[in-house]
């Protein structure tokens, strides 16, 4: 058995029995019923099922645009719980662990040091992988059962929300080589927010049409492509969507979700693998 | 004899504190050196430059002729951190089994159950860390440091949170090791304990070696004592002026009942070669 997937099986079965992932299941419990009961709750008090002529014969469809707008703001909350997960996973994984005395052992041992990280890489990025496919296809069908829409696309998104959480397992797994664990979580999710603010402003930059903003947006997102990849998932959920139930879609949560275009997966290949390297680098070179 | 563990020229810097400062040191196969010296003297980081936790910033470190840190001198060594924590939902076995898979070792169920024989957790297989107590933690380190057959062990603090049963089953376990051939390097402050089990003892003090040899080769003479009639008298001298010193004595007609040629211990030694600096 490779030290690689020794060190995965050893993170894999320590996520699952840590005090955090219990509540991170009730968590979800309470979200998904929650999400279930509002879904339920503003079903009932709109007509979904009637197209609405806003002047001039442009029609919106009205299912449509009330479904794809409250899966799109599920699709965030997965996105946040995902990160909040993987987070808890890999902020100490090494100058946390090393100070309460867990890595000295294991890293003596023949495996080696990228081993370790590899594995630990690995493990978070499976255990976060599986858990925000785990909430998407629950929200996925909780909203077909409830308002009988399906998205336009369902693998792509559900992909891009776990190339997301596996961006930030990565940042935060390098942030635990140099930080503490307390600094390194805080910083992981001010890198977050810093990638929502960024959307945000590219909302707002789509809706003024304002060149700088959008600018700054689309830096942002080359920086940190958690956002970019989250944006190109609610893009693709109404990606077959047209007219006026499109443009109905743009003035909510979809006002910045922008398609990624074709490079922008191999860059984010490329984004892991740097950060792989910055890691390799950064774990090699500390005293422990 | 072959050297299992040795330094040459090593330093350390950290930042502008230097921990170490051109340190030579060895350890030979089957030997038991005991790692001594105030804190902060750089004991620590010498193990863990030997292990390949820390790099060194000048001077070499080998491991059963392997770099220290290579994947050879790892897997040729086995180590006890000074700090170390286990995750408290793992059993002992499970720990074992862990390191086991860690070190390659094929060893199996029957390497465990020897394991925790000799570190006397027999009967808490099963039991998971965190319902351990700190000095069964401490055994289970040992027994972890152990797994794989290691040619050379460095032991940091081993018996720092054992109580005198404990202390005494990790001095058998000790014996034990050398018996089988296993170097050991002992870090400890516990001078009593080094002096019992150690072959050689080095002494550290401000990053250098002060003090390095056998205890009996490092003790100066204190005198004898001869007890006779009216007491105990003290004289002068070392273990060749003892015949003179009883003919004497015996010519003046006393009684000689016993003869003790008093030494410096190893708890003077220390002071001395660390100038009283007991920080």
């Amino acid at each position: 058995m490779s030290g690689v997937a020794i060190i995965a099986g050893y993170a894999v079965r320590e996520s699952m029995r840590r005090r955090v992932f219990p509540i991170v299941i009730l968590l979800t419990g309470a979200f998904l019923a929650l999400y279930a009961f509002g879904v339920y709750k503003a079903f009932q008090s709109t007509e979904p099922f009637r197209t609405e002529e806003i002047g001039a014969g442009a029609i919106v469809d009205q299912q449509v645009l009330f479904s794809a707008t409250l899966f799109g703001l599920a699709m965030f909350a997965t996105l946040f719980l995902g990160t909040v997960l993987a987070i808890f996973l890999t902020h100490a994984v090494v100058r946390g662990d090393a100070e309460r005395g867990l890595l000295q052992p294991l890293v003596v041992r023949p495996v080696g040091r990228t081993a370790l990280l590899a594995g630990r890489f690995g493990a978070a990025a499976i255990v976060c992988g599986i858990y925000v496919v785990f909430v998407y296809v629950c929200e996925l069908l909780i909203t077909h059962a409830i308002t009988g829409w399906w998205p336009d696309r369902i693998a792509r998104p559900a992909a891009e929300l776990v190339g997301a959480v596996v961006v930030l397992v990565a940042i935060s797994l390098v942030g635990s080589i140099f930080l503490s664990a307390i600094a390194n979580g805080i910083a992981i999710f001010m890198v977050f927010g810093a990638g929502l603010v960024a959307g945000l402003l590219g909302q707002i930059g789509e809706a003024l049409n304002s060149g700088s903003l959008k600018t700054i947006a689309s830096t942002t997102s080359w920086a940190l492509p958690f956002e970019a990849l989250y944006q190109d998932g609610l893009n693709a959920i109404t990606a077959d969507t047209a007219g006026f139930t499109r443009a109905a879609l743009s003035l909510g949560p979809f006002g910045g979700a922008q398609a990624a275009g074709a490079s922008f997966a191999p860059f984010v290949f490329a984004y892991l693998a740097f950060f792989g390297f910055i890691a390799f680098l950064g774990f090699r070179r500390k005293d422990l | 004899m072959a050297v299992a563990f040795s330094a040459r020229g090593l330093a350390k810097q950290y930042g502008n504190v230097k921990a170490r400062g051109g340190v030579d040191v060895a350890v030979e196969e089957g030997e038991l050196v005991g790692l001594l010296g105030p804190n902060g003297a750089g004991k620590s980081t010498l193990v863990k430059i030997g292990c390949g936790l820390v790099r060194a910033s000048a001077g070499q470190a080998e491991v059963c002729g392997a770099p220290a840190g290579s994947r050879e001198a790892r897997s040729a060594m086995g180590y006890l951190a000074e700090l170390f924590r286990f995750p408290g939902w793992y059993s002992a076995d499970e720990v074992l089994e862990l390191h086991q898979r860690l070190a390659g070792s094929k060893g199996g169920e029957g390497e465990r159950t020897e394991l925790l024989g000799l570190v006397g957790l027999e009967e808490a297989r099963k039991r998971r860390v965190e319902n351990m107590s700190k000095g069964m933690q401490q055994r289970l380190g040992i027994a972890q440091a152990l797994v794989g057959t290691p040619r050379m062990l460095f032991l940091d603090e081993p018996t720092s949170a054992l109580d005198p049963a404990g202390r005494r089953t990790v001095r058998g376990l000790l014996e034990e090791l050398r018996r089988r051939g296993v170097s050991v390097l002992l870090n400890s402050h516990l001078l009593s304990e080094v002096e019992l089990v150690c072959d050689r003892v080095v002494i550290l003090h401000r990053g250098d070696v002060v003090a390095a040899g056998r205890t009996e080769e490092l003790a100066r003479p204190r005198g004898i004592e001869i007890d006779v009639d009216g007491g105990t008298r003290h004289y002068e001298g070392d273990r060749e002026d003892v015949p003179r010193l009883v003919t004497e004595l015996v010519a003046a007609g006393e009684s000689v009942y016993g003869v003790r040629v008093l030494t410096s211990t190893l708890e003077e030694i220390y002071l001395e070669a660390v100038e009283g600096d007991t920080a």
